[in-house]
């Protein structure tokens, strides 16, 4: 709760102090997802020493009120989330929209906004609540979306179309669930549904709620609306939208399937975790292939993203600790490398106004530093050791070796190399080849702040690929063993 | 079988207005029909709860006095109808306003700029097959006109 209140605020004073001065709406929006990223700093080191926290929403006790549960999976996630918002609110106005709003354009109140539905997301642990945050946070990504022109008004309404659907789908299926079992509280449904397990209503809840939660996590062949919606949108906000916003969807997924279905979910009634597993396996082949095949840099980047969930949904399908473990670890892998890749595409696109990547050669020598933290996130993401995106597909190849399923290990394995292949081309352009266009010749490095954004990411994709083992057994490895427990 | 429909009929209703939903957002053309079928989709499933909640002889949900026992209330849940699916569903029904909302600023952006609303000549144009694409600058222009939906979340 002390995590959403300072987002919330922040919205409504953004709005305020964006109607005085365009320029004090960024300051309340830094204040706030600062503020919101120290409290869930803190709430992740309570509740990983001391066991969950819960809130009770107007004093009512969980059953009947709503309650808000920060336990070890919701503080990790809303760390991410809100480093993330702190990161992309830093980055300069015009290159993270790519213009500059007018007085009294509440483009910050919607950054928060969208910020405060993730986070609501990740908190809440009521059924028909986190619909309410799934819509919250949706609301403000169409508008956001729809800021990036002529182009990102038709992806945004396309989306919404969608992403509405997804979340009418996932409704149905908590009315479901309500029905069969009378209550909305996550941890008390937890209890009742192992009886009627097997009850068609219950598994029929499980397939709209997976396939609801799939669509707004953009899996594959769901991802329909992703790379529009991504490619069009400003790059601080498709920063935003692939780093944490798909991940909510990835969220509600692990949580509803593990944590609420349980037994469920891994007995025999429905193939979902098989389902999850092949579509993500295709997910991540189309998404690469695709990525190869695109030249803006945007576009490029979105359909790595459609690959990148395809991991997650193969570690969720898998369901055993390890593959658990890799799918957690790579949503923060992907938040921080995807992020950094948008904003340096955003750094690149203020300098030199260019998207086209045959374009882009020669940028090497005129912006090194920029240059160097996108190589570093780019050999994160093709999974090169000592980087981060190594180590979560480390643990899912570990994962599926140790189900014995040699198909998952050999795709994931493989799929690395058509990673490298589409960053491969982008470095031969960026730091080879010899600048070709006057717009190249002439630039330099993006503003201090560009730069420092970039720096912090890239930074920490070393840092997480360095520590992973940290991370892995004092958070992760505890919340996957007490999921699959 | 035919009991069985007649006793459920309010769930083939329901399936069907989800079904019609669907093919409207999925298979019209006009932007504006794609957005009525959601409207349709989102109401079948407030039909949904509403349906479940229903009681079978069963009153508002204000507990009545036991008339044998004077101080005493009746408390048999069966006495009453659900409130929670109408709460849900009043909550469920301001959301949809607000997407409905949004998405109606977004097409009157795209009706702006466009003059149409056929999706297939939109994105025709958008993919640089037809020959008027609107200029570039308009974004700026048309600015201040999409952030009528935001207040709604």
């Amino acid at each position: 709760m002390m995590m959403l209140l300072p987002l919330l605020f922040g919205a409504v004073i953004a709005v305020l102090a964006g109607l005085w001065r365009s320029a004090a709406a960024q300051v309340v929006a830094v204040i706030t997802t600062a503020s919101a990223l120290v409290a869930s700093v803190i709430g992740l080191v309570t509740v990983v020493a001391d066991g969950p926290i819960s809130y009770e929403l107007g004093g009512w006790p969980p059953p009947i009120g709503i309650e808000y549960v920060l336990d070890p999976l919701s503080a990790y996630l809303a760390v991410i989330i809100a480093l993330i918002g702190l990161l992309v609110t830093i980055y300069p106005v015009e290159a993270a929209f790519d213009l500059r709003p007018r007085k009294g354009v509440p483009l910050y109140p919607l950054v928060l906004l969208l910020l405060t539905g993730l986070m609501g997301v990740v908190l809440s642990g009521d059924l028909f609540h986190l619909f309410v945050f799934l819509e919250i946070y949706a609301i403000s990504t169409y508008g956001l979306v729809s800021l990036g022109g002529d182009r990102g008004v038709f992806a945004a309404l396309r989306y919404l179309l969608l992403g509405t659907i997804g979340s009418g789908l996932y409704l149905l299926g908590v009315g479901f669930l309500y029905f069969s079992t009378g209550t909305l509280n996550m941890a008390d449904m937890a209890t009742q549904l192992p009886a009627i397990a097997d009850s068609p209503t219950v598994l029929g809840a499980m397939a709209l709620i997976v396939i609801g939660l799939a669509l707004k996590m953009a899996l594959f062949p769901l991802h329909v609306w992703l790379p529009d919606a991504h490619s069009y949108s400003p790059p601080g906000v498709a920063a935003l939208l692939a780093a944490v916003q798909v991940k909510a969807g990835a969220y509600g997924l692990i949580r509803i399937l593990f944590d609420v279905f349980g037994p469920a979910y891994t007995g025999e009634g429905l193939p979902v975790s098989v389902a999850l597993t092949y579509f993500g396996l295709a997910g991540i082949v189309v998404g690469s292939v695709l990525a190869i095949r695109q030249t803006d840099i945007k576009r490029m980047l979105a359909y790595s993203t459609v690959a990148q969930l395809g991991y997650i949904g193969v570690g969720i399908g898998l369901a055993t600790p390890l593959a658990l473990v890799g799918a957690l670890l790579h949503v923060l892998n992907h938040a921080v490398m995807k992020s950094g890749l948008f904003l340096v595409a955003g750094g690149i696109i203020q300098r030199t106004g260019l998207k086209s990547i045959p374009r882009f050669s020669g940028l090497g020598m005129r912006m090194p530093l920029t240059m160097t933290g996108f190589a570093i996130m780019g050999l994160s993401m093709a999974g090169v050791p000592p980087t981060a995106g190594f180590f979560s597909k480390f643990y899912l190849v570990w994962g599926a070796i140790e189900l014995g399923n040699w198909l998952v290990a050999i795709v994931v394995v493989s799929s690395s190399l058509l990673t490298v292949v589409y960053f491969l081309r982008l470095f031969e352009r960026i730091f080879v080849a010899e600048p070709t266009e006057e717009l190249v010749a002439d630039a330099t490095e993006p503003s201090p702040r560009v730069v420092g954004t970039v720096a912090v990411l890239a930074a920490s994709v070393l840092a997480i690929g360095l520590f992973n083992v940290v991370i892995v057994r004092e958070i992760l490895m505890p919340i996957a063993e007490r999921m699959l427990g | 079988m035919m009991e069985l429909l007649l006793d459920r009929y309010i769930y083939v209703l329901v399936l069907v207005l989800l079904a019609i939903g669907l093919y409207g957002v999925l298979v019209k053309g006009d932007l504006v029909k794609k957005v009525i079928g959601l409207t349709i989709f989102s109401t079948a499933i407030y039909l949904f709860f509403i349906e479940g909640s229903l009681q079978e002889g069963g009153t508002a949900p204000v507990l009545m006095p036991d008339p044998e026992n004077p101080g005493e209330f009746l408390n048999d849940p069966l006495l009453y109808v659900d409130p929670l699916p109408h709460l849900l569903i009043l909550t469920a029904i301001v959301v949809g306003v607000g997407v409905v909302g949004v998405a109606l600023a977004l097409l009157v952006r795209l009706y702006r700029t466009h003059g149409t609303l056929d999706e297939a000549v939109i994105a025709d144009r958008l993919a640089g097959k037809a020959p008027d694409i609107p200029a570039a600058d308009e974004r700026r222009d048309a600015f201040d006109v999409e952030d009528a939906g935001d207040g709604d979340a």
